[in-house]
């Protein structure tokens, strides 16, 4: 498990300072931080594609930025993907948790989660899962990708990954 | 007013360092057609994304003045927008919906803002400025006034579309729009 204020550091040692979101309980121990992380801004956004359309402006600002979002508002990200992020080439950081993996979740969570990753290779958002040693690796892959294709990059979060 | 008025009057009363972004649809085309500066965006996909944009540019860029400028259209489509915007407060922020209560690209099917009061949904977000205006000289001095005060600013005003098709589409490569527009925030 990645403590949170690890987390934190981690992207604020690479220029990550400007998130938007919208909760999910496996993000719950990162989010509990954030007023505890003065060089982190996070905006609540009230749904997915608005925290992405939120996040976007700090790359308009010459800033690097993410979102936090919980797998299930995929759905309401798909059209902020692919005629915005992806056409304009706006480059966002999104975490998504992963609800529903393996099958062992509620059942709103079932189809998303065995369908997420192969989604995201249709949406053409390359992905790290999440593990307890490839956070920096992870973050540094993103920012490659990032500013070399002008694309976003997802990074999947498990259940206790962040804690 | 016609709503290529009120974009006209925007676009001659700006700063010129401001950066105004257009929404979705035929207001993107016809401030492309009235007056292409670097400093304006263009929304060709992703209807009501926009406002969440102008947003997060408006709070990495306290400095600078941000308007955005859409429709009923794409303001009803994100309504949850203005609680975000009026919460988040930045003062550099003047949002401005021309309403025409139609999907006129699309081939102008009614909204459903007939009858109803975006800027009542502005006032009660908490927008710090709300006005709202129908006739041309009124929104052009509302227009001056919200680029003067401190907000977020929220400026509705029932407009007459154009009813024609004829206006050219933006004919920018995205990347390039996005690029251009950038490295003026």
């Amino acid at each position: 498990m990645i403590p949170a204020n690890k987390f934190w550091a981690a992207l604020t040692a690479r220029e990550f300072h400007f998130f938007s979101g919208v909760p999910c309980s496996i993000l719950t121990e990162a989010l509990a931080v954030i007023p505890d992380e003065p060089k982190i801004r996070y905006v609540p956004a009230v749904r997915e594609d608005l925290a992405l359309g939120v996040a976007s402006g700090g790359y308009f600002a010459g800033k690097r930025s993410g979102i936090l979002i919980q797998n299930s508002g995929l759905g309401n990200i798909v059209n902020g993907l692919t005629s915005y992020s992806l056409m304009y080439e706006v480059p966002i950081l999104m975490f998504i948790t992963w609800r529903g993996f393996q099958g062992k979740d509620a059942p709103e969570h079932i189809l998303m989660g065995d369908k997420m990753l192969e989604f995201l290779g249709l949406m053409g958002v390359p992905h790290r899962v999440l593990e307890d040693d490839n956070l920096e690796s992870s973050l540094d892959e993103a920012i490659k990708y990032m500013d070399t294709e002008q694309r976003p990059f997802a990074i999947i979060v498990r259940k206790g990954a962040i804690g | 007013m016609k709503r290529s008025e009120a974009i006209e009057r925007i676009l001659e009363n700006i700063g010129e360092t401001d950066l105004a972004l257009f929404t979705t649809g035929m207001i993107s085309r016809e401030a492309f057609s009235a007056k292409d500066r670097d400093a304006n965006f263009y929304m060709i996909g992703s209807m009501g994304l926009l406002a969440a944009m102008g947003l997060g540019i408006a709070l990495n860029k306290p400095d600078r003045r941000i308007v955005v400028i859409e429709g009923d259209g794409s303001a009803l489509m994100s309504l949850g927008t203005l609680p975000l915007i009026a919460h988040e407060a930045p003062g550099n922020f003047i949002h401005v919906i021309l309403d025409n209560e139609a999907y006129e690209s699309t081939g102008n099917q009614p909204s459903i803002s007939r009858g109803r009061d975006l800027a009542k949904h502005a006032e009660a977000s908490g927008y710090a400025v709300v006005d709202r205006a129908e006739e041309l000289a009124a929104f052009t001095e509302k227009f001056k006034q919200h680029c003067a005060a401190t907000g977020p600013t929220c400026l509705v005003a029932k407009v007459g579309g154009r009813g024609s098709h004829s206006i050219p589409r933006i004919d920018l490569d995205p990347p390039d729009l996005k690029d251009r527009f950038r490295s003026q925030c």
